[in-house]
């Protein structure tokens, strides 16, 4: 597909990947980047040449969440591929990864495909499939790691379930290997949170909530270190979210084991207070900890324990959230708020400068997963997002691209806001409401 | 729009009332005492007035004591349990809330085995709400009569000392009693298996105790919680013959205190469980009056909501508002 070239002019050009924060103008031409450098150095002469005004904006390689629920197949009522990836691109992400936790179970190569083509179909922001670790994600069986990943799925998990067996996971994390893919864990030890609905501890114990221990992630989360220590595999820890996890990943980095591990924004910011009053949209697993365990992961976010900011995405039908706590499902949408929400607690509140930001949503979680993109140099793919770092909004999810209503960030003040998304040097979301041409609903 | 008294439009919880709110109810409860003690057990306070109790959950206790509080004052009552009804069809509680706003009632009493339950009712309809008990919230007119009954036989609730005695991990008892008694200056002491107190118990301002010999020698009152049955089951406990030895509030135990404990049990009892016999019937039980006082407390409750003015109460005996 031919593009005319596109010039973002006059933008703040921060790119981690090559120490890059400075004023000046990208040229995206065929879909590629093919020059980045200061204002008026940049030309193209002869061809058509679109230009798009970046002052006073944030010029940055496109976001890359390697962690969302789109829910299709199985529940499309929710989220589909299409409105999980344009909401996607309406939040600043070029590419998203998308959990086998649908019905059926990405656990095959078909399955795969599917998302592929659907994703295909959508033109939004790229999706890249996630297979199940076990058929069904029941925990017992492999699943067809090499065939899943020949259709290209770019990393294993059975999130929403944590692998009982630690067998099991020994296993996966050896067959994935030879693929070179990161095994995606959810690290839960059942027994502990069983039908816990939110952190233990004293508002649990106030509200009359059963609650869920830290331990029962860090549990895991060590069993796991240790089992990649063992095989050699390379273990992705997902959501992470108690300040003991965040020890227990410093400790396995220190000693070489070849683990990563995610923190979502809103273990970033919010503690467990947010469920006072039983707010079901503050209502999710792992569930929000206390002010020292979001110190924690911030921190740990800051000087690279944890190594990307992923969104856990997970929409749900309002009816399903509008119900008794201990009977609302888990899960908030995250990826239209997950830029301002990072700007305003991390880079706002004092925690991180823009440049740590961009790498922990962009270039860090490319390279974590292997993908393209996370980058502006020359000859990279055109995956690039703008961004106001300071426009103030109010989250009001009626007008959330997503199907997905239930954020607890509702009627918050927030700063920061996606202008422009590009993939491919496509705009696939334009902040004014024209997307490739089409005026969308606001 | 129902009328916003003292108390505000609901009462969901001891944790939400201030001392004075609390002093309120105990106080207003006291002319309505009486009431029941007449012939004629009936005023026409609430005339015209339609309530609604809601039970999700089983009760027997609870549903009758609102329910001659509600008769007694002269209320129109329905009871809907949750067999039988658009409930067990799997209609959610939302919609259930909207139906019975849409019949125009006043007031909505609710028992639901989840937590917050209550609360989720009356932020979405306008009818006042009482809390019957809610999962292992609160339950704060179980609260409220404890307190009363405390207060009957020590004259003040300022500076006694109460041992809240079992399962205080699944107790909306324990916990609408540690707010109550706590913001009227009593002291509270918890005291149970670990495995059956909350984690956090360090938290909540009370005095912790292992040993159920080192709770009466502390205590001027126990109020011994009801062990469920199915805590054993589940793995919290090994064995409710255990349980009796370690921590059955018995007369033994009760005849090496420095002085004589009042008995308060919230009901039903599992007596040779959590109590002996001799305990919930000897001299110093006032399990009973407990249960005679819910029903002058739950009609205070139900006269503050519908707007009556707590001065008046004497009066409204005779009169109506």
């Amino acid at each position: 597909m031919t593009t005319p070239a596109l010039l973002l002019r006059g933008g703040r050009i921060v790119d981690p990947s090559q120490q890059m924060d400075e004023v000046g103008d990208v040229l995206i031409t065929e879909g590629r980047i093919e020059a980045v450098g200061r204002v008026g150095d940049v030309r193209r002469d002869g061809a058509a040449l679109e230009t798009i005004d970046c002052a006073g904006l944030v010029v940055s390689p496109g976001f890359v969440d390697v962690h969302c629920h789109l829910r299709e197949p199985g529940r499309e009522e929710v989220e589909t591929i299409a409105s999980g990836a344009r909401a996607a691109a309406a939040g600043g992400f070029t590419a998203v990864c998308a959990m086998p936790n649908t019905d059926p179970v990405t656990d095959n190569q078909a399955a795969v495909g599917f998302i592929i083509r659907q994703a295909q179909r959508a033109g939004a922001a790229r999706v890249y499939p996630i297979g199940a670790i076990s058929i069904g994600e029941q925990g017992k069986t492999l699943a067809e790691f090499g065939e899943m990943v020949g259709a290209g799925a770019v990393a294993v998990s059975d999130d929403g379930k944590p692998v009982v067996s630690a067998q099991l996971m020994r296993t996966a994390l050896e067959y994935a290997r030879t693929f070179g893919i990161p095994v995606a864990d959810h690290c839960e030890e059942p027994t502990l949170a069983a039908n816990g609905a939110m952190n233990e501890g004293i508002v649990s114990a106030r509200l009359g909530l059963k609650g869920i221990p830290s331990e029962a992630e860090e549990i895991m989360a060590i069993r796991d270190i240790l089992l990649a220590r063992r095989t050699g595999g390379h273990i992705h820890l997902c959501h992470m979210s108690t300040r003991g996890s965040v020890e227990l990943i410093r400790w396995g980095k220190e000693r070489g084991i070849n683990v990563t591990a995610e923190a979502c924004p809103h273990h970033l910011s919010l503690t467990e207070d947010a469920v006072e009053g039983y707010d079901t949209n503050a209502k999710m697993n792992p569930p929000l900890r206390t002010a020292d365990d979001v110190a924690a992961l911030q921190e740990g976010v800051r000087d690279g324990t944890i190594d990307v900011i992923a969104t856990d995405h997970a929409p749900h039908h309002y009816d399903e959230k509008e119900r008794e706590f201990a009977d609302a499902p888990n899960g908030i949408v995250g990826l239209e708020t997950a830029l301002a929400v990072n700007l305003t607690w991390l880079v706002h509140g004092g925690v991180m400068d823009v440049t740590t930001l961009i790498d922990r949503m962009s270039c860090a979680p490319a390279r974590v997963f292997k993908l393209q993109g996370g980058t502006l140099r020359r000859g990279s793919v055109g995956d690039i997002t703008v961004f106001d770092p300071d426009a103030e909004w109010t989250v009001d999810p009626a007008r959330f691209v997503s199907k997905g209503r239930n954020s607890p960030y509702v009627g918050r003040s927030l700063r920061g806001l996606v202008q422009l998304t590009l993939v491919d040097g496509r705009v696939i979301h334009r902040r004014d409401g024209s997307v490739h041409g089409i005026r969308l609903p606001r | 729009m129902s009328p916003t008294g003292a108390l505000g439009k609901d009462l969901l919880g001891l944790e939400d009332l201030s001392g004075d709110q609390i002093r309120l109810v105990l106080d207003t409860a006291e002319p309505f005492k009486e009431i029941s003690e007449r012939a004629i057990k009936k005023v026409p306070t609430l005339r015209g007035s339609t309530i609604v109790n809601l039970f999700f959950e089983a009760s027997t206790r609870t549903r009758v004591s609102f329910e001659f509080a509600e008769k007694r004052l002269s209320a129109d009552t329905v009871n809907v349990a949750s067999s039988g009804s658009s409930v067990s069809k799997g209609e959610t509680l939302v919609d259930t809330a909207r139906n019975l706003e849409a019949m125009r009632i006043d007031m909505v009493v609710i028992r639901h085995g989840a937590s917050g339950a209550a609360r989720f009712l009356a932020e979405r309809i306008e009818s006042n709400v009482i809390n019957a008990g809610d999962g292992t919230h609160e339950h704060p007119t179980q609260g409220l009569l404890d307190m009363l009954t405390l207060r009957d036989n020590f004259g003040h609730l300022d500076g006694i000392k109460v041992a809240i005695c079992g399962d205080v991990l699944h107790s909306r008892v324990a916990r609408s009693n540690i707010w109550g008694l706590r913001k009227m200056g009593a002291e509270v002491a918890v005291c149970g298996p670990r495995s059956l107190l909350p984690n956090a118990i360090g938290e909540f301002g009370v005095t912790v105790f292992d040993h159920i010999e080192d709770a009466i020698q502390w205590a001027d009152a126990l109020n011994v919680l009801r062990l469920q049955l199915e805590r054993m089951h589940s793995g919290y406990i090994p064995s409710l013959r255990e349980y009796n030895r370690v921590f059955g509030v018995s007369r033994e135990r009760l005849e090496r205190a420095p002085k004589d404990l009042l008995i308060l049990h919230p009901g039903p009892m599992n007596r040779g469980v959590e109590i002996d016999s001799d305990v919930a019937d000897g001299p110093h039980s006032v399990i009973l009056d407990q249960v005679t006082n819910g029903v002058a407390v739950r009609m205070a409750v139900l006269y503050l909501l519908a707007g009556g003015r707590p001065e008046l109460a004497e009066a409204a005996k005779g009169s109506g508002r």
